[in-house]
């Protein structure tokens, strides 16, 4: 038995038959092949899995892909546009917020949503944003780092225009 | 040591591009055409004979293509160990294999008994239910002191006591003996280092394929070694031709260790891809991995330090026991000996040492290497005891660190410090990092706090760890000697193309360490080109000559110093061919930024330059092989020892027992650093593995061998809101005996912050008057609470 499905992802529409049970991140992953996004744990703790829905940061690996019908994804493929990183991509490089890279699509994808609604989060805000993503490699010092480098990226590129 | 500078510089990271957009290769990223995917069928009991496998309902299951248990592999070996550890009176160590399926009885939870293959993931886990499994549940048993009791349950029926060797090294215990009854004073604990789940976010993942017309395998791992587990799958345990087989690690998502093993599994799945002729993927689910990758630590330990009455170590005293799981993990046998028993000198002048381990079999998942391997529970031991000694004698930690430090050393001048424990050590300026140390946390000023604080009847703590550890592993004759099956040295390949471009092959293997930046920095400063003319090659068999891989912060000290002897020789082929271009004698030759030149004189030519004559060999030296290509194999004259000084400051909270850190401090010393933005981020990521063991992780089993937290819901991960910013920094005293100085820093911040957490705790309770010894790691709100209203 398969439901079909509508959702747009990353900007491109698509429509499959899905089965009921397909997790929306095997959705995205193993039909999609849009492989940036992981599979860390099976219990919506660790944050590798995390995408926006609709604008807002969400765990996909315990959602099913026909809850996202009509939804709106954007994934860490979309995330940067004509080539140019996002501000968040490019903190994560300039600052060293990344080592194995595994856990770096979920967290940027976290931190965009934080930055969406906090534009100017202190310390404290980044690490309570990012307490429901893990990072075995860093120790977090560096990803704080590189989320403050991109708010102020964003917030000088808001002045200017 | 420069030529244009990259060396030293903290460079951006060239890997980053691919993780930042989503574009990483992890194993469980491949799909290959006709893919099959395995599920298993795995023990509930911690110990329990099989008594009847049913398959016949899940055969008949929508898309199961082979189901097979431990009677289809009768003839294929069990996984062995890597390290061979002998009894105390010369026996070898008792060895049972690890079956790839068990056929007679599950040995801990999570033992496999049988596999699915099925044309979905889905359909792979239905049928895996389907199999029904008749056990008989045994008693079992997982505390390593209780296991060698008689009476208690035998995890392997022909291992007598569960005992797997019993070991002892240093000085005669008579002598040691002596001198702890002569001591003005003996600090005594008895303690546990915790079980740990090493917890890669990126669950371990095999993808296995055969190919029958050229008889070839190709196993995508999750490994930090690929070709040492081609070696172990070919050669000791599927019996199969190793040219015929490729192994490529791609991008892997973090190892800590637990990924260096040769795991059941992939021997498994490449067995399987050939029987059923098509490729076989698995990726453990989270609660797989926490019953099946190899633990860290677990150690019960009774450590005694002796002092005279000037505050001078004069014997350390030390019985362990090891719990080593249900079987002998790849390098499991030489974590609780040859990578902790060795360590005890710590930076201590300690004349005599003693130190008895007896490794223990349990019905618990096996238990090897975690980041650090016996080193951090050898500096656990060390700095929790100088630290309450200082406490019970009334005097400074710092202070009675200073009196009993091994004086600064060179390797050069100074020979090296040959310790009690069969290391010698090749150079260190122990004061030099705790003076740093201390004025980085203004150590005065924290003291008043401290004293303050307390006057308003709060619990403020300062704690150190003085830390040594023995990386670059390792010398081959010398592992070799001590029992390690396998040589130590690192492979490198350095091929300059035509236009001058340079490909570089080496056998070490990067899951978040940055070789792709570092090593390039290294080739492209030595020969004077731009980092983007590099490109670093690793974790593929059939790329890379040969490598012994990634683990016990060996990259950059000994397949740095691989690279660094390719580079040599490509220099010295490079200068023949200039000189014969420049009409001169090669002893004429200089090389310098990238130019060949006559010495004295402004004629020279460029790298690129005699890279293309070398391959358009048209103006050229008769007695010279056109190309420029070269392997080099290194094997370390010793291991390297970094060291360093980590401060915490915590407080704890009277009412809960809630910890808080404050301040971190940590002052490593690794040695020359190539990338001191890369050195920094392993540090920063080895303190929070550390801090994760003294306040927030630790497996816990019940009675039935049941692991009861083995979910992200129950075991306590470190969080980002957990920590504060760090204060890093670093001295450098240079490893006199590999090219490049450097000694590795990928374990360092894991093996000194736990003990600097738990001192500063037992320093906050002790300026509150609670004089309490121990408090069992992890120290939760609880355990802290207790040890204050019951001391």
């Amino acid at each position: 038995m398969s439901t079909r499905i509508h959702v747009t992802v990353n900007g491109v529409e698509y429509s499959h038959f899905v089965e009921p049970r397909l997790l929306l991140v095997n959705y995205l992953r193993d039909v999609l092949r849009l492989t940036g996004t992981h599979v860390g744990c099976d219990t919506s703790s660790c944050g590798a899995c995390t995408i926006h829905v609709n604008g807002k940061a969400t765990k996909c690996c315990t959602m099913l892909a026909v809850q996202a019908d009509g939804c709106q994804i954007t994934t860490i493929e979309g995330l940067s546009h004509n080539g140019e990183l996002h501000p968040l991509q490019e903190g994560f490089n300039e600052c060293h917020g990344l080592q194995c890279g595994f856990c770096t699509p979920g967290m940027i994808m976290t931190a965009a949503d934080l930055l969406q609604h906090t534009p100017q989060p202190t310390e404290q805000d980044i690490r309570h944003a990012l307490e429901g993503n893990f990072c075995r490699c860093t120790g977090y010092h560096n990803i704080v780092k590189s989320v403050q480098y991109a708010a102020k990226k964003i917030s000088e590129a808001a002045v200017v225009h | 040591m420069s030529t244009n500078g990259l060396i030293g510089r903290a460079v951006k990271r060239v890997e980053d591009k691919r993780f930042i957009t989503g574009h990483g290769n992890y194993t469980d990223d491949i799909v290959l055409p006709h893919q099959t995917y395995a599920a298993f069928v795995r023990s509930q009991y911690a110990h329990a004979r099989i008594l009847n496998i049913d398959t016949s309902a899940a055969k008949e299951m929508p898309g199961v293509i082979a189901i097979f248990t431990g009677a289809d592999l009768a003839a294929v070996n069990g996984v062995p160990c890597g390290w061979q550890v002998n009894f105390k009176n010369g026996d070898t160590m008792k060895e049972p294999k690890h079956p790839l399926l068990v056929a007679d009885k599950a040995r801990h939870a999570g033992d496999a008994i049988a596999v699915v293959i099925a044309e979905t993931k889905e359909q792979a886990t239905d049928a895996a239910e389907a199999v029904k499994v008749e056990m008989e549940e045994l008693p079992c048993v997982v505390d390593a002191a209780k296991a060698v009791q008689a009476g208690a349950p035998l995890v392997h029926d022909d291992v007598p006591n569960n005992k797997s060797f019993d070991w002892v090294l240093g000085n005669p215990i008579e002598e040691v003996n002596e001198a702890m009854d002569k001591a003005a004073h003996v600090t005594t604990l008895d303690f546990v280092n915790q079980r740990l789940v090493p917890n890669a976010i990126e669950p371990r993942s095999y993808n296995s394929s055969y190919d029958p017309v050229s008889e070839k395998y190709t196993l995508y791992t999750s490994s930090q070694n690929p070709h040492l587990i081609r070696l172990l799958m070919c050669a000791f345990v599927l019996g199969i031709p190793e040219h015929k087989v490729r192994v490529v690690s791609p991008d892997v998502g973090g190892g800590f260790g637990s990924k260096i093993f040769h795991y059941t599994e992939e021997a498994l799945l490449t067995w399987c891809s050939k029987k059923i002729g098509r490729p076989v993927k698995w990726t453990s689910e989270r609660s797989e991995s926490f019953l099946l990758d190899a633990h860290g630590r677990d150690h019960v330990t009774k450590a005694e330090m002796g002092f005279d009455a000037n505050g001078k170590i004069v014997a350390l005293r030390v019985k362990t026991y090891a719990n080593l799981g249900a079987y002998l993990s790849t390098f499991s046998s030489c974590v609780p000996t040859y990578l902790h028993g060795t360590l005890l000198q710590g930076l201590y002048t300690t004349p005599k040492i003693n130190v008895d381990v007896t490794a223990v079999f349990t019905n618990t998942t096996p238990v090897d290497a975690y980041r650090g391997a016996g080193r951090p529970e050898a500096t656990y031991l060390l700095e929790r005891l100088i630290d309450l000694a200082a406490h019970e004698m009334d005097m400074d930690p710092a202070e009675l660190r200073f009196r009993n430090f091994i004086p600064p050393f060179d390797g050069v001048q100074q020979p090296g410090y040959q310790t009690q424990v069969a290391l010698q050590y090749d150079s260190g300026n122990y004061e030099g990092v705790l003076k740093k140390g201390l004025e980085m946390v203004n150590y005065a000023d924290v003291r008043r706090e401290q004293q303050e604080a307390a006057h308003n009847g709060k619990l403020v703590g300062i704690g150190f760890s003085t830390y040594i550890e023995a990386c670059g592993i390792a010398p081959s004759a010398i592992v070799g000697s001590l029992g390690c099956r396998a040589g130590l040295f690192e492979s490198a390949q350095v091929r300059v193309q035509p236009t001058g471009k340079v490909s570089v092959y080496t056998g070490s293997h990067s899951h978040g360490q940055g070789h792709e930046t570092t090593f390039a920095q290294i080739v492209a400063d030595k020969l004077g080109i731009n980092l983007d003319d590099v490109e670093i090659v690793h974790g593929d068999s059939e790329a890379v000559a040969f490598g012994m891989g990634t683990y016990g912060s060996r990259s950059l000290a000994v397949g740095g110093s691989a690279i660094m002897k390719s580079i040599d020789k490509i220099i010295e082929k490079g200068k023949k061919i200039a000189a014969h271009k420049l009409e001169a004698s090669a002893d004429d030759i200089e090389f310098k930024s990238g130019n060949f030149t006559v010495k004295g004189t402004d004629k020279s030519i460029g790298f690129g330059e005699v890279a293309l004559t070398a391959y358009v060999p048209h103006v050229y030296p008769k007695d010279l092989e056109p190309g420029l290509d070269f392997a080099s194999f290194y094997d370390p004259a010793n291991f390297t020892y970094p060291f360093g000084c980590h401060i915490a400051v915590v407080e704890v909270d009277k009412e809960t027992g809630k910890v808080s850190l404050k301040r971190f401090i940590a002052v490593d010393d690794v040695g020359n650093v190539i990338n001191p933005m890369i050195v920094e981020g392993q540090i920063h990521g080895g303190v929070v593995q550390g801090i994760g063991q003294a306040l927030f992780e630790g497996a816990e089993y019940d009675d039935n061998g049941q692991l009861t937290n083995a979910s992200y819901m129950d075991y306590c991960m470190p969080r980002a809101d957990d920590f504060p910013m760090f204060e890093t920094a670093s001295q450098v005293t240079p490893c006199p005996h590999n090219p490049l100085g450097v000694k590795g820093a990928g374990e360092a911040g894991t093996i000194g912050s736990a003990p600097a957490i738990v001192n500063a705790v037992i320093d906050a309770l002790w300026s509150g008057g609670h004089k309490v010894k121990d408090i069992r790691m992890p120290l939760t709100p609880e355990r802290v609470w207790h040890a204050m209203v019951d001391a």
